[in-house]
C-alpha cells in the first residue's frame, strides 16, 4: 500500500464521524434550503411550485429585509469592536495588582453564566421609562425621561447595550490569559530603553494579543449574526422594525409567518454573507500561521 | 413525544387494527399542548384537570404539556405536524384559525357533534367567541381560555384628581378629559404620572381594533381575505391613540410595552390601563390600591374584540384519538369547570351556563369587576383574523407604531398597512 | 495566580493604582448591576421591587414560588448532562478530524477541509426547520442527544484544533512512531496533551454556548425530561400578564447559582490553567 492510499484510508476513517455529521445537520439542511428557496411555499391546497428567483427577487423589494440588514450592520459595529475594547481594558485591569482585583474579574465574567433569556428581563426592567433603574438613575440627575425601548432611534442602542455587556468578560478571559502569557522580560526590556506605558502596550502588547484577538474576533462575528434571545425578551423586533436583525426576521419569516420557502431564500442570504465573513477571516488566519 | 408514549401510542394503534381484543388495555393517548400566558401555577391546574378527566374516564389518557407562550406553542404545533407528530389536541389563538387551516392542520369538530346534545352544547357558548371559531359553515374552534379587552383605573389616583373614583371614562371625549386631570407634570416639565396607558408592543393590532370597532370599522371580513385598515374609522381610531400621546400628551410618547404595562400601573406610574381581562387575577393581586374595572369607552358605540385562546384537534391524529379528545374537550367545557377556570385565571367564561353557577355567582357578588368582561361580550366583535394572520397583524402593528412615534402621519401608516395586507391575501381571493 | 516573580516596571504606582482600582471598580460594578438587582428582587416582595428602600422586609417567597412553578433540579440536571454530552463528543470527534487534516495527505482533503469551513459560519441556529425534520425521522425530537446532535461536529473546533496540531513538530511525529505507536495512539500521546490550552479555551466557549442556547432547545424539546434550563426559564417569561420580575429573579439565581459559586470559587484555578496553557 503506498502512502497516500494509506494516508487516504487513515485520514477518511478519522474524518468519517464528524463528516457524518457535518453532512446530516449543515450541509443536507443548508443545500436543502438552497433547493427550496427555488420553490414557492407549499401549503396543503396549493403544492409547490418552481418559481426560479422570484423569491430573492421578493427579498431585494422587501424593506423589512433591508432595515434588518442594516440595522444588523449596525449592531455588529456596535458590539464587535465597543465588546473587545472593553474586553481589552478589563484584562489589563484585572491582570494589575490593583485592590478588588477578583471581584472585578468575577463581576467581569457574570454576564456569561446568566442565561440571556432571563437576563433580558432584567435588562427590560433598566430600560423600562418612568421607573427602571435608567431612569431612576436619570431622574436624580434631573434628566428628561425617555422611553429607550420604545423609539426607534434608541432601541437598537439598547439591545447592542445588552450584547456587549454579554460579550465583555467572556473574552476579557481570553485577554487575561495572553497577557499573562507575555514573558516579563518584554516588560523590563521595553522599560530599559524608555518606552512610556501606552508605547508598551500599542508596540509589545497589543501585537502579541492579535492571535487572540483573531480568536475572539470569529466569536463576536458569529454572535453578531446570532445573538437574538435578548430581541425576542425585549422588543420583538419592535417599534416599527428598529431591532429587527437578520436570524430575527428568518425566525419570524419561518415560525410566525409559515412562509419556509421565503425564509429559505433569506437563509441563503445570510449564509452567503457569513460565508463571505468566514472566507475573509480564514484567510486572515492562515496568514497568520504562515507568518509565524 | 418521547419513547414511552411512542410505545404506548403503537399499542394503541395496534389494538384498533386488531379489531380491538380483549387484551389491548392500552389507552387512548390525547397529547394536549397548551399556553400559560398567566403564570406558573396554573400548569399544575391543568395537569390537575387531565388527571380527574383520566379518573373518571380510564380508557383515555390526556398527557398535558406546557409549550410556552402562545407564539412558541403554535410553533411546537406547526413543526411537529409538518414533521409527522403533531398533539392531538391544542390551545392555540384563536385567530390562528386560518392559519391552522392553510396548513391543513386542523379537523373540525363537526363530524364528532352528530347528536342533537352536542349541537346543544355548541350552541351554549357565547356567540362572540364563535366568531374567530368557525367559517366555511364549519367548527374549527372551541373556546377555552378566551378574552375582552377592559379599562382598569386608579381609584385613590382618580380621587385625587378630584374625578369620582367610582366612575370610569363612558366615551372617547370624557376618556381624554379625565387623562388630562390624571397627568401629572413635576416642576421640570417631567411627567411623574400619566393619565391612561394603551400599549402598542405584541398585541398592538388588538387594541386599535377596539377603538376601530368604537369607531364603526369592521378591519376583516369574515372569510379572511380581505381588510379595511385604511377604513375612516380606523384612521379615526388610530388619529385618536396617537393624538392622546403626540397632542395631548397624557399618555407616554413612543410605544408601549406589553409585557410592563400592569406593572406601570401597580407603579401608579399610569392611572387607566386599557389591557386583557385575563390580567384580572394579577391586578386582583398586586395593586395595592383600589382599583376598578370598566367596559371600554365608546366613541361612535362601544366595542372590544374578543381574544384568546380556542382548542384545536389535530387533522393527523387517529380519529379514536380525535374522539378522545373531543370527549375531554367537552369535559373541561363543562359550565362549573369553565367558571372554576375563569375564577383562577381572570379570563371570561365561555358560557353564559358558567355564569350561572353557584361559584361563579359567589365571585362575581364579592367580585363585582368579574361580570364586567361578560357585560362587554354584547358589544363584541370577532378579533382582527385573517389568512397569513400573522403577516397581516403585524404589517398592521409595524404601522401603527411608526405613526405613534412620528414617523408616518396616521393616514400615511393606514394606506402602507392596508397595502401590504392587499398584496399578502390576494392569493386568497 | 502564579505569582509574578518580579513587579512588571509598568504596573501602576502611587496614585495610578488608585485611579485603575476606581476606573476597573466602576466597570464591574456597572457589569455586576443586573445581577445585583437580580438579588434585590428575588429577596423583596413584587411592590418592593423596583423601589430601592433598605428597609423594605425580606422575603424568600419569591424563591418558593419559583421553585413550585417548575421542576429546576430537572432542568438544572438536563442542562448538565447537554452540555456535557456535546463537550466530550466535541472533544472526540474534531480531535479527530483535526488530526487528519493536521498530518494526512489524503484523496480529497481540500475538499473536505473546505466543507468543514462551510460550516464554520452556518449556525445550526439558521436550519430549524430542515433539522427538526431529520430529528424527527430519527426519533430524536424531545431527547436530550437531539439538542446536542447538530452542534457537536464544530467546525470552529475542528478547525482551532487543526491550526494547533500543524504547529507540533513532525520529529515528535516520527519519533513516536518509530517506536511502533498506532496513529491513534500517537495522537493520545503526543498531540492531545500538547494541545491542552485550546481544549480549556474551546471547552469554555462551548460550555458557556450551550449553557445559554435557546433557540434550538426550544424548538427540539416538548417535556420536562428534555427540556435545558433556558428553555424552562421561559415559563417566566412576559406574557398575556406581563412580567413579573421578582419570581424571573428569583428563578434566575436559582439555575445560574451553581455555575456562578463554581466560578467564585475555582475562578484561580481556571485563569491559572488558561494561563499556564497560554492559548495564543
Amino acid at each position: 500500500m503506498t502512502t497516500r492510499a494509506r494516508d487516504t484510508l487513515i485520514g477518511w476513517a478519522l474524518l468519517a464521524p464528524a463528516m457524518t455529521l457535518l453532512v446530516a445537520f449543515t450541509h443536507w439542511p443548508a443545500l436543502a434550503s438552497l433547493i427550496e428557496s427555488f420553490y414557492s411555499t407549499a401549503r396543503p391546497r396549493r403544492p409547490a411550485r418552481f418559481v426560479g428567483t422570484a423569491n430573492y427577487e421578493q427579498i431585494l423589494a422587501d424593506p423589512v429585509f433591508w432595515q434588518a440588514f442594516s440595522n444588523n450592520l449596525l449592531y455588529a459595529a456596535g458590539t464587535i469592536p465597543v465588546s473587545i475594547a472593553l474586553a481589552i481594558l478589563m484584562a489589563v485591569w484585572v491582570n494589575d495588582r490593583i485592590p478588588g482585583r477578583t471581584f472585578a474579574r468575577v463581576a467581569y465574567f457574570t454576564p456569561t453564566v446568566l442565561p440571556m433569556i432571563a437576563v433580558a428581563n432584567i435588562w427590560l426592567f433598566f430600560f423600562t421609562p418612568g421607573y427602571g433603574l435608567l431612569e431612576q438613575i436619570t431622574g436624580a440627575f434631573g434628566l428628561p425621561s425617555h422611553n429607550w425601548l420604545g423609539s426607534p432611534e434608541t432601541a437598537l442602542a439598547a439591545v447592542t447595550v445588552v450584547a456587549i455587556w454579554k460579550e465583555a468578560g467572556f473574552f476579557m478571559i481570553f485577554y487575561l490569559a495572553a497577557l499573562q502569557a507575555i514573558p516579563p522580560v518584554l516588560a523590563e526590556a521595553a522599560s530599559l530603553e524608555g518606552a512610556s506605558r501606552w508605547t508598551f502596550f500599542r508596540r509589545v502588547q497589543f501585537p502579541l494579543l492579535m492571535p487572540t484577538t483573531l480568536f475572539v474576533l470569529i466569536n463576536a462575528v458569529i454572535n453578531a449574526f446570532r445573538m437574538i434571545d435578548q430581541i425576542i425578551v425585549m422588543t420583538r423586533g419592535g417599534p416599527d422594525n428598529a431591532t429587527t436583525l437578520v436570524l430575527f426576521y428568518i425566525y419570524q419569516v419561518g415560525f410566525s409567518f409559515w412562509d419556509t420557502a421565503y425564509a429559505a431564500a433569506l437563509t441563503v442570504v445570510l449564509l452567503a454573507l457569513l460565508g463571505l465573513v468566514a472566507f475573509v477571516q480564514y484567510g486572515i488566519l492562515e496568514r497568520r500561521v504562515h507568518y509565524r | 413525544m418521547d419513547r414511552r408514549h411512542f410505545i404506548a401510542g403503537t399499542g394503541a394503534a395496534l389494538g384498533l387494527g386488531l379489531s380491538r381484543p380483549a387484551w389491548a388495555q392500552a389507552p387512548t393517548e390525547v397529547s394536549f399542548y397548551f399556553p400559560v400566558a398567566v403564570g406558573g401555577p396554573i400548569t399544575k391546574i391543568i395537569d390537575g384537570y387531565a388527571a380527574d378527566f383520566s379518573k373518571e374516564n380510564p380508557s383515555i389518557k390526556v398527557t398535558p404539556t406546557y409549550a410556552g407562550t402562545y407564539q412558541e406553542t403554535i410553533v411546537k404545533v406547526l413543526t411537529a405536524h409538518k414533521s409527522g407528530t403533531p398533539p392531538t389536541l391544542s390551545v392555540l389563538l384563536s385567530t390562528d384559525m386560518f392559519t391552522m387551516i392553510d396548513e391543513d392542520a386542523v379537523s373540525p369538530f363537526d363530524s364528532f357533534l352528530k347528536g342533537p346534545d352536542d349541537q346543544a352544547w355548541l350552541k351554549g357558548f357565547y356567540p362572540a367567541f364563535m366568531l374567530n371559531s368557525q367559517t366555511e359553515g364549519k367548527t374549527w374552534g372551541i373556546p377555552f381560555q378566551r378574552s375582552t379587552i377592559v379599562l382598569y383605573w386608579n381609584k385613590d389616583l382618580f380621587r385625587e384628581a378630584g374625578l369620582d373614583p367610582e366612575k370610569a371614562p363612558a366615551t372617547w371625549a370624557e376618556h381624554l378629559a379625565f387623562a388630562e386631570k390624571l397627568t401629572k407634570r413635576d416642576g421640570a416639565g417631567n411627567t411623574t404620572q400619566w393619565g391612561t396607558q394603551i400599549p402598542s408592543t405584541g398585541f398592538a393590532y388588538w387594541l386599535l381594533q377596539a377603538m376601530a370597532i368604537q369607531s364603526g370599522a369592521i378591519l376583516a371580513n369574515q372569510e379572511g381575505n380581505r381588510t379595511a385598515f385604511d377604513d375612516p374609522g380606523a384612521l379615526e381610531a388610530l388619529t385618536y391613540l396617537v393624538d392622546l400621546s403626540r397632542k395631548h400628551k397624557v399618555m407616554a410618547p413612543g410605544t408601549i410595552d406589553w409585557g410592563t404595562t400592569p406593572r406601570d400601573f401597580f407603579e401608579r406610574k399610569t392611572a387607566m390601563m386599557w389591557t386583557t381581562t385575563g390580567n384580572l387575577t394579577n391586578v386582583r393581586n398586586n395593586a395595592k390600591f383600589p382599583f376598578g374595572v370598566a367596559i371600554l369607552p365608546a366613541n361612535k358605540r362601544r366595542g372590544s374584540p374578543t381574544g384568546g385562546g380556542n382548542f384545536y384537534l389535530s387533522k393527523k391524529a387517529k380519529p379514536a384519538e380525535q374522539e378522545a379528545a373531543v370527549k375531554f374537550v367537552r369535559w373541561m367545557t363543562q359550565p362549573e369547570r369553565a367558571a372554576k377556570w375563569s375564577i383562577d385565571t381572570g379570563y371570561v367564561a365561555i358560557s353564559p351556563a358558567a355564569y350561572e353557577t353557584a361559584a361563579m355567582k359567589d365571585y362575581a357578588a364579592a367580585f363585582p369587576p368579574a361580570a364586567v368582561a361578560r357585560d362587554q361580550l354584547q358589544y363584541a366583535a370577532a378579533e382582527l383574523s385573517t389568512h397569513e394572520n400573522q403577516r397581516v397583524t403585524k404589517a398592521l402593528e409595524d404601522n401603527i407604531q411608526a405613526a405613534l412615534n412620528g414617523s408616518k402621519a396616521p393616514d400615511r401608516a393606514l394606506k402602507d398597512a392596508q397595502a401590504e395586507a392587499e398584496r399578502v391575501l390576494k392569493p386568497y381571493r | 495566580m502564579s505569582a509574578p516573580a518580579a513587579r512588571s516596571p509598568y504596573a501602576p504606582t502611587g496614585i495610578w493604582v488608585g485611579i485603575e482600582a476606581a476606573g476597573a471598580l466602576v466597570l464591574a460594578c456597572l457589569w455586576i448591576l443586573p445581577l445585583l438587582f437580580a438579588v434585590w428582587a428575588a429577596f423583596h416582595a413584587t411592590e418592593d421591587t423596583t423601589r430601592f428602600a433598605l428597609t423594605a422586609p425580606l422575603t424568600l417567597e419569591n424563591f418558593r414560588r419559583a421553585w413550585e412553578a417548575a421542576p429546576f433540579a430537572r432542568y438544572f440536571l438536563n442542562t448538565f448532562v447537554l452540555v456535557t454530552l456535546i463537550l466530550v463528543c466535541q472533544f472526540v470527534l474534531c480531535t479527530l478530524a483535526a488530526y487528519a487534516f493536521a498530518r494526512f495527505s489524503f484523496v480529497g482533503r481540500e475538499i473536505a477541509f473546505a466543507l468543514v469551513l462551510a460550516q464554520l459560519m452556518i449556525m445550526p441556529d439558521v436550519l430549524i426547520v430542515e433539522n427538526y425534520r431529520t430529528m424527527s425521522r430519527l426519533g430524536l425530537v424531545d431527547t436530550i442527544p437531539g439538542i446536542a446532535l447538530p452542534y457537536v461536529a464544530s467546525a470552529f473546533g475542528i478547525f482551532l484544533l487543526r491550526q494547533t496540531f500543524r504547529t507540533i513538530p513532525r520529529e515528535l511525529d516520527d519519533a513516536a512512531r518509530v517506536e511502533g505507536a498506532s496513529a491513534l495512539q500517537t495522537l493520545w500521546k503526543v498531540y492531545v496533551p500538547l494541545a491542552r490550552p485550546i481544549y480549556v479555551a474551546y471547552g469554555l466557549v462551548s460550555v458557556s454556548f450551550h449553557w445559554n442556547n435557546f433557540l434550538w432547545p426550544l424548538i427540539i424539546t416538548n417535556s420536562v425530561e428534555a427540556r435545558p434550563l433556558t428553555v424552562g426559564l421561559q415559563i417566566f417569561s412576559s406574557g398575556d400578564q406581563g412580567v413579573d420580575w421578582s419570581v424571573i429573579c428569583a428563578a434566575t439565581l436559582m439555575t445560574s447559582a451553581p455555575l456562578l459559586i463554581g466560578f467564585l470559587l475555582f475562578q484561580r484555578q481556571f485563569v491559572q490553567s488558561f494561563i499556564r496553557a497560554g492559548i495564543r
